[in-house]
């Protein structure tokens, strides 16, 4: 889970500057580059959950 | 452009703010001692020195060599037919820099100062845990690479600094007294070590609340915010005028915004702790008090002071329910409130930069930047302000994770339990930092 809330860190990164460099149009570009945001704070999410799950585990 | 030799007046104004910024270091310093426990507080403040000799020793072999300055040489890609400089090309060793009072050299000499100040956050959230040898490591990876590749970005004529020219985003990442790169950076950098080491033993019982454990000396933290004070202001003044071209008679402005942004902050933490626990909670007061530092640090030159106690206002209530989220529900546990203060305002400063600035003309955060002055390049800052944000969380988060990571799994940052037991002082220096008072070891542990 861990590994994926990562990878999902960088897959938002790379789609927030692909709205940058893809999109001249200001409203699909700030749409985009939110969206890609908004995948961050999802694997802000699953990292933390993964280190909660950690925790418990180890007790 | 700032690589040009600077005017005297600004010379000499630069020169004078950059000789305050220790004094930041030191307010972190007692912050971070006083915030841990006793029997940690001169490991704490040696890790502090430490940090700050390795931070500037690497620095000046390799730092300054991949971080450069706007107008010097870096390593470009072509990205979407834009010319994207990613690296700065300097030699190492401060080779090739003429330390004669030039806008690059004063650059190098505040990012000196800069890089250990980064390096500093993390003692906050490794306290009472964090072996001095796995900290000077860690540091070393921070001031090696992962600040100077950041900071090139940012300060250096770097691609985020290159989104307004390049691709029509206002002036790009604007950042003037380091948000980014000195407090984001060292605030995520705080989180991954408080991953990595874990909590302290005793700090979450066995279903998992949390206990407190109070920071030893709270005079040492409040005097740490004073001085802190001083040290941000000299920080936001001088990377203002060298990263930003500011003239020098923004100082002013630049003060008042900061010193009004951390007193807003600190009353609005002492108001919400008030009313929720009855009294004003001194250490999140303090947390508040650095935390409106930091979220001032990025916008302090270009908005007016009543955005910046808005700002400040924003920071304080973060901090208050940030620290309580990650002690309470994200099991994370951070003793100097390192993440909270460091990261989480400091990603605010950054966008409330995007809201609230107004840009004079001729900023030049960038080769050919002051050009951008004469269109309204304030539209689209935010989406650049955006895109930094994306790269602190998407690029720095994981870098900085797997690097140290990679460093605990040959080097176990993490002391071993009896050394935990004993407190830092006496397992890692032999000797405590008040060796007149009984040590209790026992006093948070399970039973």
């Amino acid at each position: 889970m861990k590994l994926a809330g990562f990878f999902l860190l960088i897959a938002g990164w790379i789609i927030v500057l692909a709205a940058i460099v893809l999109f001249s149009s200001a409203t699909p570009r700030g749409w985009f580059a939110l969206t890609g945001a908004a995948v961050e704070l999802l694997g802000l999410v699953l990292v933390f959950r993964s280190h909660l799950e950690l925790r418990k585990d180890r007790g | 452009m700032p690589a040009s030799p600077l005017p005297e007046t600004a010379l000499v104004f630069c020169v004078f703010l950059t000789l305050l910024v220790p004094l930041a270091a030191a307010g972190l310093a007692l912050i971070n001692a006083g915030l841990g426990r006793s029997r940690s507080a001169a490991h704490s403040i040696m890790a502090a020195l430490c940090v700050i000799a390795v931070a500037a020793i690497v620095y000046y072999i390799c730092g300054f060599a991949w971080q450069g300055y706007i107008g010097r040489p870096a390593h470009i890609m072509m990205v979407g037919g834009k010319p994207w400089s990613w690296i700065a090309a300097e030699p190492f060793f401060f080779r090739g820099l003429q330390l004669d009072g030039s806008a690059a050299s004063l650059a190098a000499w505040l990012q000196m100062l800069c890089v250990g100040l980064a390096a500093l956050i993390p003692i906050g959230s490794g306290a009472d845990r964090w072996r001095l040898g796995a900290i000077c490591i860690s540091t070393a990876l921070l001031a090696g690479f992962i600040y100077p590749l950041f900071a090139h970005w940012v300060w250096g004529g770097g691609w985020l600094a290159q989104l307004g020219i390049n691709h029509g985003l206002g002036h790009g990442f604007v950042d003037a007294g380091g948000a980014s790169s000195i407090q984001v950076l060292g605030g995520l950098t705080a989180l991954t070590i408080a991953w990595i080491l874990g909590p302290r033993r005793g700090k979450y019982s066995l279903d998992g609340m949390p206990t407190a454990i109070p920071g030893h000396n709270i005079v040492y933290v409040l005097f740490g915010c004073l001085l802190a004070l001083v040290g941000w202001i000299g920080l936001n003044s001088s990377g203002a005028i060298l990263f930003t071209g500011a003239e020098p008679g923004r100082v002013v402005l630049i003060a008042v915004n900061t010193t009004l942004a951390a007193v807003s902050a600190t009353l609005t933490t002492a108001v919400i702790t008030r009313v929720r626990f009855g009294k004003p909670d001194a250490s999140l007061s303090a947390n508040g008090w650095v935390s409106g530092l930091v979220a001032s640090s990025a916008a302090c030159a270009f908005i007016s002071p009543a955005a910046a106690v808005m700002i400040g206002l924003v920071a304080g209530a973060l901090v208050t329910y940030s620290v309580e989220l990650f002690e309470l529900r994200l099991a994370v546990d951070d003793p100097g409130g390192a993440i909270s203060v460091h990261a989480v305002a400091g990603l605010w400063g950054i966008m409330a930069l995007g809201l609230f600035a107004r840009f004079p003309r001729g900023l030049s955060n960038v080769v050919g930047g002051a050009a951008l002055a004469s269109v309204n390049a304030d539209s689209g800052q935010w989406l650049a302000q955006l895109a930094g944000v994306a790269t602190l969380l998407g690029f720095v988060l994981p870098l900085t994770y797997g690097l140290n990571w990679l460093v605990n799994r040959f080097y176990p940052q993490r002391v071993a339990l009896e050394g935990e037991r004993q407190g830092m002082d006496l397992h890692e220096l032999g000797a405590g930092a008040y060796p007149e008072f009984i040590t209790h070891t026992e006093e948070f542990m399970q039973r």
